[in-house]
Parts: structure tokens; sequence; C-alpha cells
């Protein structure tokens, strides 16, 4: 248990993707068989436990020590998992501190899947004995379900992939076929079994991703043009008897959008945006906005799926039956797409349309004009395209809507991370109200240049009227020209507004912090 | 019991000896435990302190004017027989013993139980009215052993020969006795250190602690300090100056290192536990060894050690002392 809790608390102390990748490989090469199987589990969420009840944990700990001292305890560490296991009282005859090492991680599982749940406190209690602080945290997550180290599941398999410098999308593709703890997949990984074989489980396929547009114009001779809608981009993978949606990263979110994986009975492959029906728009797509509030949550509820129900806008057929169509042109695919939309039902599923023009310049009207919420631009594909995983050049290209922009004001600012962790790098600024007060708007910390930052950093330190905790209070005499791609109403900030990506486009030294922009004006950009 | 001492938010005065111990205001006679800035100021007209603890505040406030007291000798102030006896917090810390009128007070000032290179160790003595610190006054908090916080960072320094790793510890006792623990555990190679801790841990070597070569991290090129160990003050850890040194893994030796969030909202990618106060146990098993008849508690989470002494069938109560407690010296 001790490789695995040791891996747990680094997870948590590493800041860095590298970093964590890094930790999640030499755990994959060095930690045992099926310990490791089980921690990949655990780590892509796929480990299947009856979850121990926090109200069986807090009792479990009230009996065994004073409960104020408890109450207290806990009040200070917030988090009831680490109170206990910090607070745990070992019997006499065991060290205090100390993983005597009598458990293994697979072990622990074992005994977490096979007792009841009126038994789980004790079998649980029994195991915390021999184990340290650090253990009894792994023990206490993994019993209560979700580990939270901030890491993704496709993550996790990426650590994997480089512990056996194995491509990560190969191991996606096997994925699915395997089931914890993953002997199979280790046993390919180190030499001593064939590739597992993926056939007839609704394996991740890599998306195909697009360059931004930077040349003046291209021909629509050899470019189709289509919107690109502020969703979620999303794969949705059919066998005829399972489907799966994964997002981008590789993730499976078909437990967020059952309604959606419940529609789609086809075996098949295709590529789209997820969006929710916003009823201001007559039906349409609503904004991001809207979609955020069904991304993240683990378990729907009835309620969250009448209130943003989901739809996908389909982009691309991958493949359709047993033919795979990645080879092909677009325009080819594009056409199997028409003709597949027949089969799915319209109220979950509908066809991006192309758009009609012309030329190119009569394109860019057409993408001046459009104020449509949930547009995020223009997509511009090479008509013999095939379907390639990443980005290649010259094939797509995304034109994003230019951005919108607002004089703002320097509020707040905060000490950034990683890089930038000792740099007061992450600004919150405001614009006036009709009444001569500024009221927060936004956040941001990107944009500037390295040089930028640095005047920045100096501006906030010699310009600070007030500390609480990390953040600076700052003179409100500087001005921000700040870009972002939408503005929307929302119920969380003060001014009743939130921006969609923002960032830092120019400091406007020259203008005076009385000539910012104003709410109202804002509110008017609201899409 | 005990009319002759007085509880105030800046400090306890003995009455009859006109004396205060670790006054934060100015006063004529002060009778100060330990060289850490919350419990000795500066202003006071005159000090009885350690021998090393008049050195350390004459560092800081360079008024090095002031009695000694060695460890074990008897002073009298009107009326009052007053002993300095080992604390085991940092170089030159004691606990004060008073005596008069046939009752015994021993004011701890802040205190440890575990070994440390740096300092005698704590005695307890057996008393009247014990005042103690609780700043870990929490059951959460136990201080694992230091010999294992020691191995995590060597260890990390190996599997990291291209980067360094950057110590947070305070300046006045936490630094040095790191330095001496990773000497004591067969590490040899030249410590680099803040341009802050450089006078400290010049007196410490004065003072005959052997903590090996140090070498200033200022002005040095980023690449001599790979694979190197360097120990700066905690404020050091997130600010610019730590942007010189080779792709640092930052930990920080202090007992608030025990709670992850704590840990992390500081940035620290190796936290440490290690500290120069008496965790829980402590607290609680030295209250047991003097077995005082009360027990004041000044700084720290007055309330659990409050509420175990009352479970216990102990009189205790909370003085709230004003201005203790530097997070930075956990």
């Amino acid at each position: 248990m001790r490789q695995f809790s040791q891996l747990l608390d680094s997870l948590v102390y590493t800041r860095s993707r590298n970093g964590k990748l890094a930790l999640i490989a030499a755990y994959m090469r060095d930690a045992p068989d099926p310990d490791r199987g089980w921690a990949l589990a655990a780590l892509t969420g796929n480990l299947d436990l009856k979850a121990v009840k926090a109200s069986a944990i807090s009792e479990m700990i009230r009996a065994r020590t004073d409960p104020v001292l408890y109450e207290m305890s806990r009040d200070y560490v917030g988090d009831l998992a680490e109170t206990v296991a910090l607070l745990w009282p070992k019997g006499e005859e065991q060290p205090a501190e100390l993983d005597d090492g009598s458990l293994s991680l697979s072990a622990v599982i074992d005994r977490l899947h096979s007792v009841s749940r009126a038994a789980a406190p004790d079998a649980l209690a029994q195991m915390m004995d021999h184990l340290d602080a650090s253990g009894r945290f792994a023990l206490l997550k993994l019993a209560t379900g979700g580990l939270r180290v901030g890491i993704s599941a496709r993550l996790a398999k990426t650590g994997f992939a480089h512990a056996f410098n194995l491509d990560v999308d190969d191991v996606e593709q096997v994925w699915h076929a395997l089931a914890p703890p993953y002997t199979a997949l280790f046993d390919w990984a180190e030499g001593r079994s064939a590739r597992p074989d993926p056939e007839g489980t609704p394996y991740f396929r890599p998306f195909m991703l697009a360059h931004p547009l930077e040349a003046d114009s291209v021909d629509l001779n050899d470019y189709a043009a289509e919107w690109k809608w502020d969703g979620i981009r999303i794969q949705i993978v059919g066998t005829g008897t399972e489907t799966r949606l994964y997002s981008r990263a590789g993730d499976d979110i078909s437990g967020s959008f059952p309604e959606i994986a419940q529609a789609f009975a086809g075996h098949a492959v295709l590529d789209g945006e997820l969006l929710v029906k916003g009823d201001t728009q007559g039906g349409e797509a609503a904004s991001f906005n809207a979609l955020q509030q069904r991304l993240g949550r683990k378990a729907v509820t009835a309620k969250m799926m009448t209130d943003y129900p989901a739809f996908v806008r389909l982009y691309d057929l991958l493949i359709e039956g047993e033919d795979d169509l990645r080879t092909l042109p677009w325009t080819d695919r594009r056409a199997r797409l028409e003709a597949y939309m027949a089969l799915l039902p319209p109220d979950r599923f509908d066809l991006s349309a192309l758009i009609d023009a012309p030329d190119f310049e009569a394109l860019a009207d057409i993408r001046a004009g459009a104020r449509d919420a949930a547009i995020e631009g223009v997509m511009l594909k090479r008509r013999d395209s095939p379907y390639v995983a990443g980005r290649k050049a010259a094939l797509w290209y995304k034109w994003k809507r230019d951005p919108l922009t607002a004089d703002c004001v320097m509020m707040y600012a905060q000490r950034g991370h990683g890089k930038r962790s000792s740099f007061y790098s992450d600004y919150t600024f405001g614009c006036w109200t009709e009444d001569g007060e500024l009221l927060p708007v936004g956040k941001a910390y990107s944009g500037f240049t390295d040089e930028e930052l640095k005047w920045l950093d100096r501006f906030v330190r010699q310009n600070t009227l007030n500390r609480f905790g990390p953040v600076r209070e700052v003179e409100k005499t500087l001005v921000l020209e700040v870009a972002f791609d939408s503005i929307h109403g929302s119920k969380r900030h003060k001014s009743g507004l939130a921006m969609r990506f923002p960032r830092i486009a120019r400091i406007r030294k020259d203008k005076p912090a009385a000539e910012a922009d104003r709410i109202e004006g804002l509110k008017r950009l609201v899409s | 019991m005990a009319h002759w001492i007085e509880p105030h938010p800046t400090g306890i005065y003995v009455r009859p000896a006109d004396a205060w111990i670790d006054p934060s205001l100015p006063q004529a006679r002060a009778l100060v435990t330990h060289g850490h800035a919350d419990h000795a100021r500066g202003g006071h007209d005159h000090v009885w302190a350690t021998r090393e603890t008049l050195a350390i505040m004459g560092l800081r406030y360079g008024t090095a004017s002031g009695t000694a007291v060695g460890y074990g000798e008897e002073i009298r102030l009107g009326g009052v027989t007053i002993r300095y006896v080992p604390a085991g917090h940092v170089l030159g810390s004691a606990q004060i013993i008073l005596e008069h009128a046939g009752e015994r007070i021993v004011v701890t000032g802040d205190y440890k139980r575990r070994p440390d290179p740096t300092c005698l160790p704590f005695q307890p003595v057996p008393c009247d009215i014990f005042v103690t610190e609780a700043t870990f006054g929490l059951p959460v908090f136990r201080h694992p052993d230091t010999g294992g916080e020691m191995d995590r960072l060597l260890h990390a320094l190996h599997a990291n020969p291209d980067r360094c790793v950057l110590v947070g510890a305070y300046a006045l006792g936490k630094a040095q006795r790191v330095i001496c623990e990773l000497r004591a555990r067969g590490h040899h190679d030249p410590i680099y250190i803040h341009g802050a801790l450089e006078r400290m841990c010049a007196l410490y070597a004065d003072f005959g602690i052997d903590m090996g070569e140090l070498r200033p991290a200022t002005g040095v090129a980023a690449k001599e300090m790979r694979g190197a160990i360097v120990v700066a003050p905690p404020s050091a850890l997130n600010d610019r100056w730590s942007r010189r040194l080779p792709d640092p893994i930052t930990a920080m030796a202090s007992g608030w290192m025990r709670v992850r969030q704590r840990a992390r909202q500081k940035n620290v990618e190796l936290p440490l536990v290690i500290s120069d106060h008496a965790d829980w146990d402590e607290l609680t098993d030295t209250i047991r060894d003097v077995a005082p008849n009360e027990t004041w508690i000044t700084h720290g989470r007055e309330e659990a050690l409050l509420h175990w002494c009352m479970t216990h069938q102990m009189r205790a109560r909370a003085l709230a002392l004003v201005g203790r407690e530097e997070e930075d010296e956990g």
C-alpha cells in the first residue's frame, strides 16, 4: 500500500503535467502485479467498489476518539478522509506512524470488494491499523470512491504509455477490451503476450484537429466551410450493442450524457459537437454557458436533463459498420454522413450545415454577420482530406470569430502557478457602473508577453492597497484592454456578467481609468 | 493560587519581581525565553536571558545589553527565585522556573521533546502552575520521526541530479537544525544558504554548532547548485529570488506540512514535517509529566488542549496572548 499512497501524495503536490506523468510512469514500471493494475483502475476512475458513506467513516472515528477533538480537527483540516487519516488512534502494540507492509493495494481492493456494507467500517478499521497516515488517506479515498488527485483518465493512460514506450492512442484502442486489473495490458506492454484485440469494443479514436487560419484567404473550390460550434467536441462510438461518448481528451463521458448514449444504437463512429438546446433561441443551440451546467457531473438528475437537454451536431463519419471511412476524402465521408442522418433520432442528432458562399469574401461577410451565441467561428476543411489524427498542415483550419474587447481596470492580482509562480500574473478587472462603482467582470492570466508580465508584476507590487492572503488589491489606475470570445449573463458575479476566455490584449498605460468601459456597454454585447 | 503572576495580552507579569516574561511591549525588566521575534522584542531597559538568546537579540536588535543567565543558575529578583532550564526549542531556548511563596511556576515559552542537535533537550520540572504553548494543540498534529523526513529529502535530491532541492526553513533554529540533521545523515556536500540566513548560521557556529561547509546561494551560477540543497526562509520560496536556482524542488520544513492543503497552498512539492514545537502527544505527555495543579495555555490551538485537560480532570485556562505564533516558525 505504501507505494500507492506515496504515489497519491506525490500527485497531490506535483503541479506540472510532465511531473505527474513521470510519477505515474515510474509507478507503473516498478509496482508489482496486480497492484499496479488496480492503481491504474483507481486513477482512471474504473474501480467499481460499493462506496462506504462519509457518515459511516465519521461514526467510526467518533467511536475511537473524543468527538469534540474530532470536530475541532475536522474543522481545522477541512477534508474528512485526511482528518480521520491523521487522527486515527492505532492500537497500543502498533507503531504510531508506520505502514507495516502487511497490506498490498490488491489485498485492500479484494477486501473492499467482498465486504458487505454493514461490515465495511470494521474491515476498514482493521486495515487502518496497519497503515501510516498516507496509507490511511489512500484507503479512505478508495473506500469513499473518488481519489480526486487532479488527474484525468487520459493523463493516467498517458503515464502508463510513457512507462512502456507505447503510443497512448494505441493504449486507448485496446483499453475497452480490458478490465481491471488489466493483466493482459501489462503482459502486452512488457512483451509477454500479443496486443489485446479491441475489435467489438467501443474504443476511442484520436480526433482530427485544425490549425488556426493564418492565410488571408483560401479557395472555396478546395475547401468546404461550416460553422464551428461552441460546445464540446465529442466522439460517439457504437458497436450496435454498446455506445460510448468520448471527450477530446479521450475521457469516457457517457455517464454525464446518458440521454445521448441511449439515443444511439448504431454500429458506427461519429465526430460532432455536444450542445444543449436553449429555449431562447427557439430550440437552437444555447451558449457554452448553458452547456457548462452539464459538464463535470458524475450523476445526472432528470431535472438537469430537462432543463439542459443535450444534442449532438454531427461533423463527420469515421466508421460505418465494418467500413473504415477515414482514408476517404472528406466529400465522400460527408455524403455518407448525410445519408446516415436518416437513421438517427432528430431530437438528439442534427447535421452541422455547410455554409453556402460563392467566394471567400462572401464567406467573410457571412462570418462577420453571425451573432449566434453558439457559433465560435468558421471551419475550413479541404474537400479531399482524409480523417487523420491530430493537426495536419493545410487540411483543416479554424477561423475563429474576431474577439470582442473591452477596456477594464485592474482591481486585484494574484500570483500564478508553474513558471509564473513568483509573478503576480492573475488579474481581476472591472468596469464602471452608472454610479461610478467598479465591479469585477472577469479574471485573466494570459495574453501578455514575458516583458509585459514583468511590467505588470512591478505595477502590482508598487501599487498595492491591501493584502488578502495571496491576493493583492491594487490602485484602480491601470486600464487593461481585455479580449474575450463572448460574454454572458451570470449570477456568480456581482456585475451579472461572465466572459468566455478573457485574455489581456494590451496594457493601456495611455488611458485614464475613468475612461474605461461601463457595465451597461458590456451588457449590450451579451449573446 | 499564584496571585503573584498575572497574564496580560502583552505578556506575563511577575508582580513581586516587577518583571515581564516575553513582553510584546518595551518594559523595564524583561525575562526572555528565546530569541524568536514573537517572544524577544527590542527596546527593553533590562533583559535576563541565556547567553545564546542575548546574542541572538543582539544580532536582531543591535542591543546586546542584558544579564546572561546560565542554565540551572539561580537568580533572585524581588523575592522570586528564577531559574532557566532547557526547553529544546532552538539554540538558547529556556523555560523560566519561578519560585515564590512556596509555589513553583514553569513558563515554557516554546518547546519540543524530540532530539535536536542544535540545543539541549527539554527538562520536565514538576510544578504548581504550568504555562504552556499549544501551537500544534490538535490531535491531527503528530510529527513523524525526523530521520524519515530527512531520508525523503535526500531521496528527492539524489533522484534529481539536474535540479536542486530548495528547503524553506525559518531563519532562526529550523534552518540550522535541518542542516545539522542532514550532516548527521551523512550528507557532507556544501549546502547553499539564502543571504537572510548567513549571520544566524555564523552565530550558531560561534556557539560551537558545526554545520559543515555553507556557501552563499547569491552570486553563484545556477549550474553549480545542481544536485545541491539550498536553504532559504519560507518567504523566499515563491519569490523572485528562487528564480536564480536550477529548477528547484520546493520543500518546506514545518509542522504545518502535516496537512495537505496547507502544503498545497504554499506551492510546496516536498512537504517535510519537521517542527520545533511540541506535537499533540508531546503536549499532553508533558502536562502529565509535570503534573501541575493548573495549566495555563498561552497561544496556539488552545481550545482543544483545554478540552483535553478538562476531560482528564485537570484545571486549565487559556490566556490568549497577542502577537504570538509567526506561522513560519512551525
